[in-house]
This record gives C-alpha cells, sequence and structure tokens, in this order.
C-alpha cells in the first residue's frame, strides 16, 4: 500500500499554523460559542428543507427526498490561487470548444494524429448526428463545471470535465444565501467575492448564443427538465426562476412553423434558446432514441436548421468522457499553442494492454472509473476496498478493459468541518462554474466545494453520502 | 406569458388545499355532532364523496375509522394527507411561478402535516391535528394574497379554489337536501335544529347565520344562505361570480374571450333571477344535481381555453 500518510490541509499548516487565506475566518471562528455554532448547524438543516432544496437518490424505492448535508465552515481560496486557476480553467474550456468544432467538422487533430482515430470513431459519446452542425455563435458547452482536487499549496488538478448538464450551482447560490443569513457578521469582517450574479450571467450568456444574436437582448429562454421526480428538479426550478426563464417539460413543447414553441395559456409561443436539462438521448425520438417518450419530435431538425439554441449543444459528452480524458492536455496544446495551465491527473488507459497489467497488479493502490460513468457509480477506490471487491473488479477489468480509466488514489487536500468535537479535516473537491458565450468566457469565483463527511474517506459525491461547503474566494 | 401546464398546476394545487380544507371542516363537523348529539359520521363520509370507498375498506362508522380514512388513509385519494401532497406536489411543479412565501408555506404546509398524520388520531387528538391543518392552510392562502402579483397565475390559483369550494358547498346541501324542503310534516313541528347545524358546521357558517338572522331562521333561510347569499364567502352565487371575475380578468390580460368567461356569465345570470322559492318549488335535488354538473362542465371549458393538457 502506498497510500500517503499526510494530506494538505487547507486551514493548517504541517506544525499547527492557520494558512494565510483562514485568517480572518479563524479569528472569528476561535472567539464563537461553539454552541451557537452546532446550534447554527442545525438551523441550515431546517432552513434547506423549508425551502426544499433537495434531491430525489437514483435506485431508492422511497423516493424519498434528501437533503445534502451542509457544512458550516467555509472552503477559502485566496485571489491569486483563484486567478491561477480561472486562468486554467479559461484555457481548458476553450480548447474543449475548439476541439468539440474540430471533431464535428474537419477533424484536423485526427489528421494530425494526435489523438487515435478509434477514440472518435469507436466512441459511443460521438454523435455522427453533429457532423457538419453549426450551433449558433459556435458555442458547444454553454455551462461547464470543472471538477478540481488539490493536493498541495500549489498543486491543482483537473479530476474531470463536466460539460454535458453539470449540475450543482443552486448549492452554490443557496450554500451562500445560508451563509449570509446566518453569519452576517463574518460578511462584513472579511472581504468575500460574491456569486449571486450567477443567474443573470447564464440569463445574459444564454442571449448572447441565441440564434440571430441576441434579438435586441430579448430571445425567450426557458429550461427544459425531466420533471420533478429528477434528482435535480430543485436546480431547474431554481435557475429558471432566477432567470425569469420558462421551466418547461418536453409535454410542454412541439414544433411548429419550423420552430420549436411551448404551449402557453395563450397559444404556442416560440423558445429561442433551450437550456435543456435532459441528455442527448432524451432530446428527439426522431433522432435520437425512438423508444423514448421524453424529448421534443423534430427538434434536432429546427437545430440543424439554425433556429434554436440548445445548451449544452448535443454531442459535447464525448469532451468529458473519460477515455479521452488523459488525452486532454494533447488537446489543449493542439488547439491554443500552449502549455496546459492546469494539470491532469496521470491516467492509465486499461485499453492499452501494459496499462492494464499495471493496473491489475496495483488495483489497490489505484481509483478505478467506468468511462462513461458519472455520480461516482461504478468505481473503485482500490486503497479503501475488501479483498473480494479487488476480486471482482479484476474479473470485470479483464472482461472489458476498454471500459476503465484507472488512475493514483489521490492525497486529497482537507478543509476542516464542525463536529461536536470541534474542527476535523475532510477531503474536499471543488466544482467551479464556467458560462461561455460567443465572446466570453466567465468563471463564478468559487464554486461548489463537495465534501466527504466520513472520515479518511475520498468521495465527495453526495450520492455516496457527501456534503458540501460555502465556497469562498478573498478579495484582492 | 405562462404555460399551459403551469396554469393547470395553479388550478389544481389550489383545487386540491382547498378540498384538504373542506374535508377539515366536514371532520370538525362530525366530532362536534358526535361530542354533543347525533352520530353523523356516515353522512360526513357521504358528504366527502367517500362513501363507496369507504365501504370497500369499513363495515362501521366508528370515529376512529372515519377520522383516519378521511385524514391519512393512502388508499383514500381524497384524504387530507394526499390531498395536501398533490397540492406540494402541484407547487413543486409551478414553483417558478409562485413567491417565495406561498412555495414555502405550502412545503412547511405539507410536512407539518405529515408530521401530525404519521401516526393514528385519536378523537382526543383531532380538534388540535385539524386545527394544525386549518392554519396551515390558512398561512398559504395568507401568502398568496399578501405575496402574489394580480396576474394570470393569482387568477388560475383562484379559479381552482372557488371551482372546489362551489362542489363542495354544493354536495354539502345535496346530501342533505330532503331536511331543507319545506315539508308538511315540519309544519309547525320544532325543527330538527341539530340537522341544520350539521350544514352550517360544514361550511364554517353557524356564527355567521345567527349573526345575520338573529338566531332565527328556517330552512328556506338556510337555503338561500347557502345557494344566493353574496355576503357567504361559501355561498355557491359567491363561488360562481368570484370564477366569472376571474375570467373577466383573464380576458383583459389576455385581450381575448373564451367560452368559460360566457359559461361563467350565464351561470352568474341564472343565479341572479333566481329566488329561493323558485328553487325549492322545482326541486332542490335537481337543482343542485344540475348544478354541480354545470361546475363540472366550467372546469372543463377552463381546461380546454387555457391549454391545461394541450
Amino acid at each position: 500500500m502506498s497510500q500517503p500518510l499526510s494530506y494538505f490541509d487547507e486551514m493548517r499548516t504541517a506544525d499547527d499554523r492557520v494558512q494565510e487565506p483562514y485568517q480572518g475566518y479563524y479569528d472569528w471562528f476561535k472567539n464563537d460559542d461553539m454552541k451557537r455554532l452546532l446550534q447554527k448547524s442545525k438551523e441550515a438543516e431546517a432552513f434547506f428543507r423549508r425551502i426544499g432544496i433537495t434531491f430525489n437518490v437514483y435506485g431508492q424505492s422511497d423516493a424519498e427526498e434528501r437533503l445534502i448535508p451542509f457544512d458550516i465552515v467555509p472552503r477559502i481560496l485566496a485571489a491569486q490561487e483563484w486567478a491561477r486557476l480561472e486562468r486554467g480553467i479559461t484555457q481548458r474550456v476553450c480548447a474543449i470548444n475548439s476541439f468539440l468544432h474540430d471533431i464535428y467538422h474537419r477533424q484536423e487533430i485526427l489528421r494530425a494524429g494526435r489523438i487515435p482515430e478509434t477514440l472518435i470513431s469507436q466512441n459511443s459519446a460521438f454523435t455522427p448526428e453533429m457532423i457538419g452542425v453549426n450551433p449558433p455563435g459556435g458555442v458547444y458547452t454553454h455551462i461547464a463545471g470543472v471538477d478540481l482536487v488539490r493536493t498541495g499549496k500549489d498543486e491543482f488538478y483537473v479530476l474531470e470535465d463536466n460539460v454535458r448538464t453539470p449540475s450543482g450551482v443552486s448549492y452554490m447560490l443557496e450554500n451562500r444565501e445560508t451563509m449570509l443569513q446566518m453569519f452576517p457578521e463574518l460578511f462584513s469582517q472579511i472581504n468575500v467575492r460574491p456569486v449571486s450574479s450567477y443567474p443573470q450571467l447564464l440569463r445574459r450568456s444564454l442571449a448572447a448564443s441565441a440564434p440571430n444574436g441576441d434579438r435586441g437582448g430579448k430571445p425567450v429562454i426557458a429550461v427544459l427538465t425531466p420533471g420533478i421526480h429528477n434528482a435535480a428538479y430543485f436546480e431547474h426550478a431554481f435557475l429558471a426562476d432566477q432567470m425569469g426563464a420558462q421551466l418547461v417539460e418536453a409535454q410542454d413543447l412541439r414544433i411548429e412553423k419550423g420552430c420549436v414553441a411551448m404551449r402557453t395559456t395563450q397559444g404556442f409561443q416560440t423558445v429561442d434558446v433551450l437550456y435543456r436539462r435532459i441528455d442527448d438521448a432524451y432530446l428527439d425520438p426522431l433522432t435520437f432514441n425512438p423508444e423514448s417518450l421524453l424529448g421534443v419530435a423534430g427538434i434536432m431538425d429546427v437545430y440543424r436548421a439554425g433556429r434554436i439554441t440548445l445548451a449544452n449543444a448535443p454531442g459535447t459528452g464525448i469532451a468529458d468522457d473519460k477515455a479521452l480524458y488523459s488525452y486532454m492536455p494533447d488537446i489543449i496544446k493542439f488547439y491554443t499553442g500552449e502549455k496546459p495551465l492546469l494539470s491532469n491527473v496521470p491516467t492509465w488507459r486499461c485499453s492499452e494492454p501494459e496499462a492494464l497489467t499495471y493496473v491489475l497488479e496495483h488495483l489497490n493502490e489505484l481509483v478505478v472509473k467506468e468511462v462513461h460513468g458519472s455520480g461516482g457509480y461504478g468505481m473503485l477506490v482500490g486503497p479503501a476496498a475488501s479483498k473480494k471487491e479487488l476480486a471482482a473488479f479484476k474479473a470485470k477489468l479483464r472482461t472489458r478493459p476498454e471500459n476503465y480509466i484507472a488512475q493514483p488514489t489521490l492525497a486529497l487536500s482537507t478543509v476542516p468541518i464542525l463536529t461536536r468535537a470541534g474542527l476535523a479535516p475532510r477531503h474536499v473537491d471543488l466544482r467551479p462554474f464556467v458560462l461561455v458565450s460567443p465572446n466570453r468566457v466567465e468563471i463564478t469565483p468559487g464554486g461548489l466545494t463537495r465534501v466527504a463527511l466520513k472520515k479518511g474517506s475520498l468521495v465527495v459525491n453526495s450520492s455516496q453520502g457527501g456534503g458540501t461547503k460555502d465556497t469562498w474566494v478573498l478579495e484582492a | 406569458m405562462m404555460l399551459g401546464r403551469t396554469a393547470r398546476g395553479l388550478f389544481w394545487m389550489f383545487r386540491s388545499l382547498e378540498r384538504a380544507e373542506n374535508t377539515a371542516r366536514l371532520l370538525e363537523a362530525g366530532w362536534h355532532m358526535a361530542l354533543t348529539r347525533s352520530n353523523e359520521w356516515e353522512s360526513i363520509v357521504e358528504t366527502a364523496g367517500m362513501g363507496a370507498d369507504y365501504r370497500e375498506k369499513h363495515t362501521e362508522y366508528t370515529s376512529s375509522d372515519v377520522i383516519n380514512y378521511m385524514l391519512r388513509d393512502t388508499d383514500n385519494p381524497s384524504s387530507i394527507m394526499n390531498t395536501i401532497a398533490q397540492a406540494r406536489s402541484n407547487a413543486r411543479e409551478v414553483r417558478t411561478a409562485l413567491s417565495s412565501e406561498v412555495w414555502e408555506a405550502t412545503n412547511e404546509c405539507w410536512m407539518a402535516i405529515k408530521e401530525k398524520l404519521a401516526r393514528p388520531v385519536s378523537a382526543r387528538n383531532l380538534h388540535e391535528t385539524l386545527s394544525t391543518i386549518r392554519y396551515r392552510t390558512s398561512v398559504v392562502r395568507g401568502a398568496l394574497h399578501g405575496t402574489m402579483l394580480r396576474t394570470d397565475i393569482y387568477n388560475f390559483c383562484r379559479l381552482g379554489t372557488f371551482i372546489e369550494r362551489a362542489d363542495n358547498t354544493a354536495r354539502i346541501l345535496d346530501v342533505k337536501y330532503y331536511i331543507l324542503l319545506p315539508s308538511a310534516s315540519f309544519v309547525g313541528s320544532s325543527i330538527d335544529n341539530a340537522q341544520w347545524e350539521v350544514i352550517l358546521r360544514c361550511v364554517s357558517g353557524e356564527r355567521a347565520f345567527r349573526w345575520l338572522f338573529s338566531g332565527e331562521g328556517d330552512s328556506r333561510e338556510i337555503s338561500e344562505f347557502l345557494i344566493l347569499d353574496e355576503r357567504m364567502p361559501r355561498s355557491l352565487l359567491f363561488c360562481i361570480s368570484t370564477v366569472h371575475k376571474n375570467l373577466v380578468q383573464l380576458e383583459r390580460s389576455y385581450e381575448e374571450r373564451y367560452p368559460s368567461q360566457n359559461r361563467a356569465a350565464e351561470m352568474r345570470k341564472t343565479f341572479e333571477a333566481s329566488s329561493i322559492e323558485g328553487i325549492l318549488q322545482d326541486g332542490l335535488h335537481e337543482f343542485l344535481r344540475g348544478f354541480i354538473s354545470q361546475n363540472m362542465q366550467l372546469a372543463a371549458t377552463i381546461e380546454t381555453d387555457f391549454r391545461f393538457y394541450k
């Protein structure tokens, strides 16, 4: 076992001093009453329940609505730390957009031999229906979430890119709102960059990508949700509400006179931009999945004719495919001509025989992920797995090696959470939210910090018992 | 601009809330009667329109069976728990159309009632349970009045409330219509006050009635009070006038006149031209059946006019 023995704690240095960005917070914290803070912690939960910030867990028969636990200790980043991340994320997201345009058009990256041709042609996330299609404004990933982990003072890694339908932004916003309500005094003492303009920025960004420009700033925007039983329904409603957009289901939409229109009390009204929170497969039964009862028949024809903006564009999923992930440094270099500013986690592609041999031999040190998986399902954390689990996973790897990638178990940084016994370090990651419009990339300072609440656990996914924290970026 | 589905969700959210409140009111009346004199549980179940389903599960009308069936039986689609859950689910669906106060009040209403109804309710706790229900639904209504813009959103909420309320008042009267009929046998005999009281209690109208009619009154006056009195917020005329008013406001904001408005206008006109003597003479039961069916047709026309479904 080569599990690292020490972790970088973002609040405390190894010799138990308080790290610079946390100085202000810690001064406040140590003078506060522990009992009051624990009480506040409880209040936060009641608050979340009352406003209904819940999610539905897949695979739970009782369809119970659950809360994502919220921890009241913020995760804090210094201005210069953030500035660095911001540059790296911008570079990465721009490269992803160029890459998507390229593989659905001239495929120059394949011609140049920078990535294997089969990686695209054999990839189920590649969407041939998108070949030659020009998304309005040239934007593919209007909304992106880049998952980052930290292992040292200056060591950040991109763990994965989320460019299909990244979720969690409503938690970023509600977490801050909750903190502002519970600890107003903190925010008067410490200058934290606000996040509340996200919905307005999202609206503006979507409007800028509308077909034929933005119609004098007033295109009709709608959020497409699978409905109230979807795990992220709260977020869909929240964003529609905050943007002043309609929240529609596929049953509300149909094609009218060559446009996508929604059924209103006064007849059908054209939609210009659809922020869709349903998967490609359910978008259009005529194009993708004839079995689908969801979706809007014919919407892809309207899209190809350039008469509606779909955010994100269909077919973007190939860019967050985990098999492709390992080529991201090459992709960034190819399209930007620059060195990647953010590192990738070293990755073994199990489809390659040598890599597979290595992975099988070192399984108890590695994290293995399904190439097309997400949400922490179907993944193996080697150091935490039992012998039986390891053996079972080895069998899976041998049967379908191309289905997996493996990465070293990263020494994820820790940030304290509040427990009854006081502050206790827990592992975290970070998902900043990125908005891409035809002429700019905007990143809300901070993002969603997910935290593994179980001591020692490295899995931060909410579906696996993770919680969230408010994330602060300090003013320069 | 509003989605047809949103209009539908608002309409049904408020129908469900109104139904839950009415069921609570019926239970309150039944409980009060059981405490004092007569056992009214059977007619209470009948009035709630749950008779046939109730008899599938129970053979007797004991207070505990009736109370739990109407309050919290998950098999009973109209139990208070189910209607509140339905209202909350509608509210989730139309959340973007609601002020945050209305949404939170609805969500808290559901949470509070769910907790209250988690275990069987005994006759002893009934009053307190019903108070919670009444209080929680009132908060939703208060939030609606206090925080919602007077737009089409508000109109659809009100339409749901008053279509449901009209149906409810008409059914209560219909179940007990024979008591209200002027009959030779009543002449000169003392009228069954207890029976009247059931009717008035079911619509929370017992004090209002005494106040308006100085404690005296006869069956004719009670019928008039509940059918034609526009001061009484649960009377049929009040309900149909309010429905009409909201449809007129929709016409104004949509700049289009819909068939539902004509229908409501006609119903209202007929009511205003009616006298209680005429209604009783032509048959109260027939009148009420006719009204219930017209009211249902009106609801269906509203659905079509405003594209609730397609």
